[in-house]
């Protein structure tokens, strides 16, 4: 189990302040969705808190320890990363690929043990890109490879994951496929934070959605108090309709309320 | 979602075999290249020559002159190959060799001055030591211009700026060269060759290479991180600063030692990650160990041709790897189109 503090926490990119004064706390067991409009912080948000940005005020604690006072290696053992977007710099066969989610657990010139490889094909079977692994990795659609990758952060066996966009490129079944998987995920005790665009499936796998806007959190809650009509006007300017289908909540961005976001 | 789990692959059996016909071939070929020589020796005086018995003569060649000179152009193309792709994998660009960075035009720079300054006339280790010393200055703005950005383009875009100033320091000594022997002495050197080498100067190099191919091995598993980027190296745990830091000053202390000796021979470390890639599973860290052992072979074999050649005056080592370089990669580009 891990927990994720973060007090007071400001970052700066390009002299820029993109986050400023947010105070979370990240606990396992309910799968926490981050959402916000694009320039909202969500991804600075993400690397922050797995230290590959320094915080200008505030900081992150980790199971109450200083993030400043963990090696890399440490965090990456408590915390799995999928980062947006798919960079692949070199054509290594799907199973490799995944296999670098072992590389926290490995010395610098040790070899695969049992344990990885279990993992790795844990991974796999769970995402359903087991019978891609001996593809080879930059061959793969969009898609394929956006659930290799996930077989990647979740290959790592850490209790915690920061998932950045993880549907972007899928269809809807994968779509679904992967957040069950994550919200199967949190609810067994991990901690699994989930950056979304898509605010339909974040009202309805999510259990926590953080809200974030010009780098502050705007609201924190369950869905159905983050995604408020006054919010979503305020923060996206859309209205949007509700309603419920076979016992799921849906959520239909309808139009532009009163103002575009450019003109705002 | 599908369960079926095929077997993975135990080990990259592949890559041990291949490692194994490259030892076997650098073994070969360092035997071939101590029987090769203007005096025919047959190769079973070696062994007699080993154990301090047989023909004096024949002792001095082959433990003065033939020996030093088949380990040197295995040891040189190991840190080559090596060097070259330690740097493709950290750069994670294709064009990476240890030239890019701008060491071996530094080291070759101090070289040169060694020569105009006629440093080596006075001592004969000065000359390899300048090298070394030019290597090993190209570190500090490498690490400093390296340090205020984390992308490799700023590496790259830093080595090119020091391979341009050691091309022209290089230009301004042969400028500025007193007659046109000092001039031809320079250029000779630049061709880059392992003639008439000696113990000595594989007490230079070795050292210098067995700690850059020990600093360089050392990161694979960083290498490999980095297929997913810098952010997804660092989530997985690699330090990347000290990744770099070990990385370059592997690349400096050792291509500096190899350069010490042949002077600059080009393309070695460019080609061999490139022809060894795709016999391994391709990820940075398993071309490593093949590309130190194939560089090995490569330039044994052109050491090997550079004698048998006949031409009227010697062939120089580095003219002819890259002349051999050049078809081989073009061919092995047409073939291997897109595949990095």
């Amino acid at each position: 189990m891990v927990t994720v503090a973060i007090e007071r926490l400001a970052v700066d990119l390009g002299g820029r302040r993109i986050l400023d004064g947010i105070d979370l706390a990240l606990a396992p067991g309910a799968l926490i969705g981050l959402i916000g409009p694009n320039g909202a912080g969500k991804s600075t948000l993400a690397r922050a808190l797995l230290g590959l940005l320094p915080a200008a005020d505030g900081r992150v604690t980790i199971d109450g320890t200083a993030l400043s006072g963990l090696s890399p290696k440490r965090v990456s053992q408590r915390i799995a990363y999928l980062p947006q977007g798919q960079d692949i710099y070199w054509p290594i066969s799907v199973e490799r690929l995944v296999g670098l989610g072992r590389l926290p657990h490995l010395g610098p010139l040790s070899r695969l043990g049992p344990d990885d490889r279990a993992a790795i094909a844990a991974a796999l079977d769970e995402t359903g890109t087991a019978h891609l692994a001996a593809r080879v990795a930059t061959e793969l659609s969009g898609g394929e490879r956006a659930r290799v990758m996930l077989a990647r952060a979740l290959a790592t066996g850490a209790p915690a994951l920061i998932a950045d966009e993880p549907l972007a490129s899928l269809d809807p079944g994968h779509q679904i496929d992967v957040m069950d998987l994550l919200a199967r995920r949190a609810r067994a005790g991990a901690l699994v934070i989930v950056v979304l665009h898509d605010l339909a499936i974040a009202a309805r796998f999510c259990d926590r959605l953080v809200l974030l806007d010009h780098g502050r959190v705007l609201a924190d809650g369950a869905p159905g108090d983050a995604l408020t009509d006054e919010a979503l006007g305020r923060v996206y300017g859309i209205s949007a309709w509700r309603g419920e289908a076979d016992g799921v909540p849906l959520l239909v961005p309808l139009a532009r309320s009163g103002r575009t976001a450019w003109q705002s | 979602m599908r369960s079926a789990v095929p077997d993975l692959p135990v080990a990259p059996a592949r890559t041990r075999a291949l490692v194994l016909f490259l030892i076997l071939a650098a073994i070969l070929v360092g035997i071939v290249s101590i029987a090769v020589g203007p005096a025919h020796i047959p190769v079973a005086s070696l062994y007699g020559a080993l154990a301090g018995r047989g023909d004096p003569i024949v002792r001095d060649i082959l433990l003065q002159l033939r020996l030093p000179r088949a380990a040197l152009a295995l040891l040189i193309g190991a840190m080559l190959g090596a060097g070259g792709a330690a740097l493709q994998g950290y750069l994670r660009n294709p064009l990476a060799e240890p030239g890019v960075l701008g060491v071996s035009g530094m080291a070759s720079l101090g070289a040169v001055f060694a020569i105009y300054w006629r440093l080596a006339e006075a001592h004969a280790w000065l000359l390899p030591v300048c090298a070394i010393l030019g290597a090993v200055a190209a570190l500090v703005p490498l690490l400093l211009l390296a340090a205020r950005s984390e992308s490799p383009l700023t590496l790259i875009l830093s080595g090119v700026a020091l391979a341009t100033l050691s091309g022209a320091g290089i230009s301004l000594a042969l400028n500025l060269a007193p007659n046109p022997f000092a001039a031809m002495e320079i250029t000779t050197w630049l061709l880059g060759s392992l003639e008439d080498r000696s113990a000595r100067d594989v007490w230079i190099a070795l050292p210098c290479i067995a700690i850059g191919l020990g600093l360089i091995l050392w990161d694979g598993r960083s290498l490999d991180a980095l297929t997913l980027g810098e952010d997804g190296a660092k989530a997985l745990g690699a330090d990347l600063r000290r990744v770099r830091l070990r990385l370059l000053a592997g690349i400096a202390i050792g291509v500096g030692g190899a350069v010490a000796v042949s002077g600059a021979i080009g393309f070695v470390g460019l080609i061999i990650p490139h022809l060894v890639r795709p016999l391994t599973d391709r990820s940075p860290s398993a071309v490593l160990v093949p590309a130190a052992l194939a560089g090995a072979v490569l330039l044994g074999l052109a050491d090997l041709a550079v004698r048998l050649i006949p031409t009227p005056a010697p062939l120089k080592l580095g003219v002819l790897t890259a002349f051999l370089g050049v078809p081989v990669f073009i061919h092995h580009l047409l073939r291997e189109r897109r595949l990095w």
